[in-house]
């Protein structure tokens, strides 16, 4: 995944979003070590400080753990980011169903095109 | 948190006219800091007067507690906008060079840097193409173990693949707890590296403050802030 950077948000909200989507998809695995914050503001091109913001936020929200002398590692509380990548899923589908409200789609007309859809790229 | 560098009423005129008016600034160690101008507002002024190159027609300005002379270059290193290395120097006379002038001066940093360009200690500057001679002049000048970086348009005559080259080379070198000065126009290609902004126009700061400060207040990058701000 790329950490692709919007110019309408602030980048550490940004980065914080681009990192629990690596946690939940499982490019960052439970319990990994996480590279340190150097090496991944240059592999994201941000500011050092930036990234240590938002690592810190995520701390926070106890999807990550630090351990000073070690290094940061990804929690290995399977719950918290079962929890985090059902709020993700919600945001999404939101956002969703604003769109489709938006062009004209009502509840049977949205499952239906999801079922076909779905039918499609089965096939 | 301590500061690097603090200014007061700074103010340079040239003869009649007023390339710097009232400049206050506070810039605390281990930031990033965006200079951002049109042509002509003052970026290039500001920075000569940090490296002692110009004098202040008026004001203070402290850097690392001395004003700018010998204590000051010791600790700051200073990316010109224009070369001042000769032309057949070789790789290996600026290595020399710096090493010579300069007690904070890594030179086998500086060396496994431009290895891993392909260049070679035998090449002369007279050989490089621009975007060579530019990188050169970059990893000389962050090979210094400086406790603040002036770095004065370090992205302006390079192709995009430079630029992102210069960029990823100035946030994977600095010395931990020193702050960078960047003065460039091109603010698209450094935004994302910066921690905070200083708009000048005219000679004067009309704005300073933080780059996600920006984004969260206007909902705008910093880049088109600065067209809005700048629009002629």
């Amino acid at each position: 995944m790329t950490w692709e950077i919007k110019s309408d948000r602030p980048i550490y909200s940004q980065l914080t979003e681009l990192i629990k989507l690596k946690i939940c998809s499982g490019e960052y695995p439970l319990g990994s070590k996480l590279p340190s914050v150097r090496d991944l503001a240059k592999e994201a091109s941000v500011n050092p400080n930036t990234m240590q913001r938002a690592l810190a936020s995520l701390e926070e929200e106890g999807l990550l753990v630090s351990n000073r002398t070690v290094g940061r590692f990804v929690t290995e509380d399977i719950s918290r980011i079962k929890q985090v990548r059902n709020q993700l899923a919600r945001e999404h589908v939101k956002i969703f169903l604003e769109n489709m409200t938006r062009l004209g789609f009502d509840h049977e007309d949205i499952v239906s095109v999801i079922s076909e859809m779905e039918k499609e790229m089965r096939e | 948190m301590n500061n690097i560098l603090e200014c007061r009423n700074l103010t340079k005129f040239f003869g009649g006219f007023p390339a710097l008016r009232n400049v206050n600034l506070t810039i605390p160690e281990g930031r990033i800091v965006g200079l951002l101008g049109p042509n002509g507002s003052g970026k290039s002024t500001f920075i000569k007067l940090c490296n002692e190159l110009l004098t202040p027609s008026a004001g203070e300005l402290i850097i690392g507690g001395h004003k700018p002379g010998v204590e000051t270059k010791k600790i700051v290193s200073y990316l010109p906008e224009r070369t001042y290395l000769n032309d057949w120097m070789r790789v290996s006379d600026i290595i020399e060079f710096f090493s010579d002038f300069y007690e904070d001066f890594n030179p086998d940093k500086a060396r496994d840097m431009l290895k891993r360009l392909n260049i070679s200690d035998r090449d002369r500057l007279k050989t490089m193409s621009k975007g060579t001679k530019e990188k050169v002049q970059l990893i000389l000048v962050m090979s210094r173990e400086a406790k603040l970086y002036l770095l004065d348009e370090p992205i302006g005559g390079v192709d995009p693949a430079a630029r992102d080259y210069i960029l990823d080379t100035i946030i994977s070198n600095y010395s931990e707890n020193a702050t960078i000065i960047i003065s460039t126009h091109l603010i698209y290609d450094i935004e994302k590296i910066l921690d905070d902004v200083i708009f000048l126009k005219e000679g004067s700061v009309v704005m300073s403050k933080s780059v996600d400060e920006i984004r969260e207040e206007t909902g705008k990058s910093v880049d088109s802030l600065f067209r809005e701000v700048f629009r002629c």
